[in-house]
């Protein structure tokens, strides 16, 4: 028997049905762009090739989609197999947030059709941290999907299927390790070339896939945290402090090292006044800072840790943190020069809520019908 | 190996790769052995915009209008339809030509064909290419995804997507020599350089173009000198012209490792729109960074063995646990 189970509850909820009509407004201007093109649905230009769907559905996308590599490195490589009830979800919320990140860059894709290219041998272009980034993203979600199928298998019964997969599982699952290190690396090996365009705040060079990876680690662990702390407020369950603890305290070690590599960078290479220069990039660096901050104070002390509340807001201001160093480093602070400026339409963003909308009507269809969430949490 | 040195190997491993393990850092690139170019000399650029349409009648490009002026071409800066474009810088009263102060002056925008380009390296389906012996970057359509990330990696924002066509691709100056077109090869010279009256956009080999700006720059101002037109080694004609101050600045002898576009002018180039570039080039380190990470798939392929094994013996500790 196993230890998980679907959460028998009704599908069609008024929040689902909310959720689907956002969804079609998406799906609407979506159809707009593939027969008119980006420019008549996004206020893309001349200056600024990526704007909100190549930043938030990829960049930051990825990122919170980087819980089931967190616990995977968790349970598999570091063994701490405690952490098992918490694998499927974050599996489940894993594989939707980079199918996503995946569907985000194709529809962002200019030239779509052609798509294929990026697979011949001849074609690709090992200098580009790009090829990368899109070769291992799509492996990635293929990954995810065997890791995710024993859910299904166990589902519909498939008993002999699922023990030869469990053979080769850990394979799967190393690979499912060192993709995202790979690739979410190789996102910020991305704004090197962008040279002086990124704000010096934000332009590490060699630094930056370091600290790529790095908020890619804690965002991982706190959207873990998240959803766990989530649902033991919203639905009232029991906490599941004694794993929390653990996790904050690696998401305590990640913040540390991640501010003293951001900060003896600025050190180093002299950047540290820019902090203090009185303009919105120093404001928007002190607010970064400080959701960085926040949470690795509050996960500092021992009642912190142990209190489903704070717990919440800590991963909240977490996830707040690394997906506005993110924006800041591609977007936000991102100045091609030339007068040239950018902000979404409103066509624009409804296409990435419409994105959103529909990955979680399918993880709450998911988790309703399929053996998804472990039993003792809603027993 | 235990689990615990296996980790720690392979995180220092990691950090002394992400530090940009200096061993195999890779130089900006060198100019192409025949590398062709232009000069731009913004001190004898009148702005007519000659230059802008003969551009758009190379490369069949519909011209810019506004208003009611249907003379000119009125395009204001780069975009689908425009690959080559004269801007002005204005200060104060913009009366004197060439003065950084109450004065105005001409710049013009296009690619400026680098030595190490961004554009380049940072495509992901080799859709962009410097060629091997003249250094002109030209583009494939047919190999181009869109995802318009040349468009983040050049320093100069020149490649251009068209974002109104639902099967829009990239456009940007290919010197003239895009197939199709192939004035170079058939051993004619630019557009933009054939028509300018006045030589302010000159043809010619990098080396050359650099000769003649160094040439330039080392004349008095008020001395008169024989200006050529069309190509610097087989001029079309010569007029001869007082020398002004010029700065001393060849604009893409050095700049983020050079360009065979060259610019000189007798203002600061910042004033004239140029970005900030140091003279190692971006894409040179983006590619340090991404090979010392993935040299021959070395390090992936290591940390893949060693997570297997890992991963291998905690599954079937698991398994055992629960017998
Ligand atoms: S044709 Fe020559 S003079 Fe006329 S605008 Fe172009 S560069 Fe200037
Ligand atoms: S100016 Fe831009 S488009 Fe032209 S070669 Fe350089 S990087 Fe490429
Ligand atoms: S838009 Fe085309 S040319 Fe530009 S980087 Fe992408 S694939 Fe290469």
């Amino acid at each position: 028997m196993s230890d998980y189970q679907p959460l028998e509850r009704r599908v069609i909820t008024f929040p689902f049905i909310v959720l689907g009509i956002i969804g079609l407004i998406g799906l609407y201007f979506l159809a707009h762009r593939f027969l008119f093109g980006i420019g008549s649905v996004t206020n893309l230009n001349e200056g600024y090739p990526w704007g909100i769907w190549v930043v938030y559905d990829i960049v930051v996308g990825t990122a919170l989609a980087c819980g089931g590599y967190a616990l995977a490195i968790t349970v598999y490589v570091l063994n701490k197999g405690k952490y098992h009830p918490l694998v499927r979800a974050a599996l489940l919320a894993s594989l939707l947030g980079y199918t996503m990140g995946g569907i985000g860059a194709f529809i962002d894709m200019g030239r779509w059709w052609q798509f294929y290219n990026v697979l011949l041998p001849w074609q690709m272009n090992f200098n580009a941290a790009m090829l990368e980034v899109a070769l291992c993203v799509m492996a990635y979600i293929i990954v995810l999907f065997i890791e995710f199928s024993p859910v299904v298998l166990e589902r519909f019964g498939a008993r002999d299927l699922m023990k030869k997969l469990e053979k080769v599982l850990f394979i799967i699952l190393a690979i499912g390790v060192l993709l995202p290190t790979m690739h979410q690396s190789s996102l910020g090996t991305m704004l090197i070339v962008m040279g002086y365009k990124v704000h010096p705040l934000w332009q590490s060079l060699h630094l930056q896939p370091l600290l790529a990876l790095l908020t890619a680690l804690t965002m991982g662990f706190s959207i873990v945290v998240f959803e766990s702390s989530l649902s033991a407020v919203g639905f009232r369950r029991t906490p599941e402090t004694p794993l929390m603890t653990g996790l904050s305290k690696a998401i305590v070690g990640l913040i540390a090292l991640y501010l003293v590599i951001r900060f003896g960078e600025l050190l180093f290479r002299g950047k540290l006044g820019l902090i203090f220069a009185g303009d919105l990039p120093s404001l928007m660096f002190i607010i970064e800072t400080a959701l960085f901050v926040f949470p690795l104070v509050v996960l500092l002390s021992e009642k912190g840790r142990k209190n489903a509340r704070t717990l919440l807001y800590a991963a909240v201001a977490m996830l707040f943190a690394g997906s506005l160093y993110r924006f800041n480093a591609f977007l936000i602070m991102y100045n091609p020069g030339h007068g040239y400026s950018y902000f979404p339409s409103i066509p624009e963003l409804m296409v990435t809520l419409g994105i959103v909308a529909i990955e979680i009507m399918i993880f709450l269809y998911v988790i309703k019908r399929f053996p998804v969430l472990h039993r003792e949490e809603h027993a | 190996m235990k689990r615990r040195d296996f980790l720690k190997a392979s995180v220092g491993g990691t950090v002394v790769a992400l530090s940009g393990g200096s061993a195999i850092a890779r130089p900006n690139l060198e100019p192409a052995p025949e590398a062709i170019g232009m000069l731009y000399d913004s001190t004898l650029c009148v702005g007519c915009k000659a230059c802008v349409s003969k551009c758009k009648e190379v490369n069949g490009m519909p011209p810019t209008i506004r208003g009611e002026d249907v003379q000119y071409d009125s395009a204001l800066d780069l975009s689908p339809q425009t690959l080559n474009v004269i801007k002005v810088y204005r200060d104060g009263k913009a009366e004197v030509k060439d003065s950084e102060t109450n004065g105005f002056a001409f710049e013009k925008r296009s690619c400026m064909h680098c030595v190490d380009p961004g554009c380049v390296s940072a495509c992901p389906v080799t859709a962009l290419i410097r060629h091997e012996q003249t250094g002109i970057v030209t583009y494939d359509a047919d190999a181009c995804i869109g995802c318009r990330t040349c468009m983040t990696g050049c320093p100069y924002n020149v490649p251009q997507f068209d974002y109104n066509n639902p099967f829009g691709e990239i456009h940007k100056c290919q010197m003239c020599n895009q197939a199709g077109v192939e004035r170079i090869d058939n051993g004619m010279i630019t557009g933009c350089a054939e028509v300018c009256p006045t030589g302010a956009t000159l043809f010619g080999s990098r080396e050359a173009l650099l000769e003649e700006a160094r040439r330039r720059m080392a004349l008095k101002p008020g001395e008169s000198y024989m200006y050529p037109r069309g190509d610097v080694r087989d001029p079309i004609s010569s007029h001869e012209r007082a020398v002004p101050s010029y700065l001393q600045h060849i604009w893409g002898e050095k700049e983020a490792g050079g360009t065979n576009v060259l610019h000189i002018s007798s203002i600061p180039f910042d004033k004239l729109g140029m970005p900030p570039l140091p003279d190692r080039s971006y894409a040179s380190i983006s590619e340090t960074m991404q090979h010392s990470l993935y040299q021959y798939l070395a390090l992936p392929a290591l940390a893949l063995g060693g997570l297997t094994y890992v991963i291998k013996r905690n599954v079937d500790d698991d398994e055992g646990g629960e017998k």
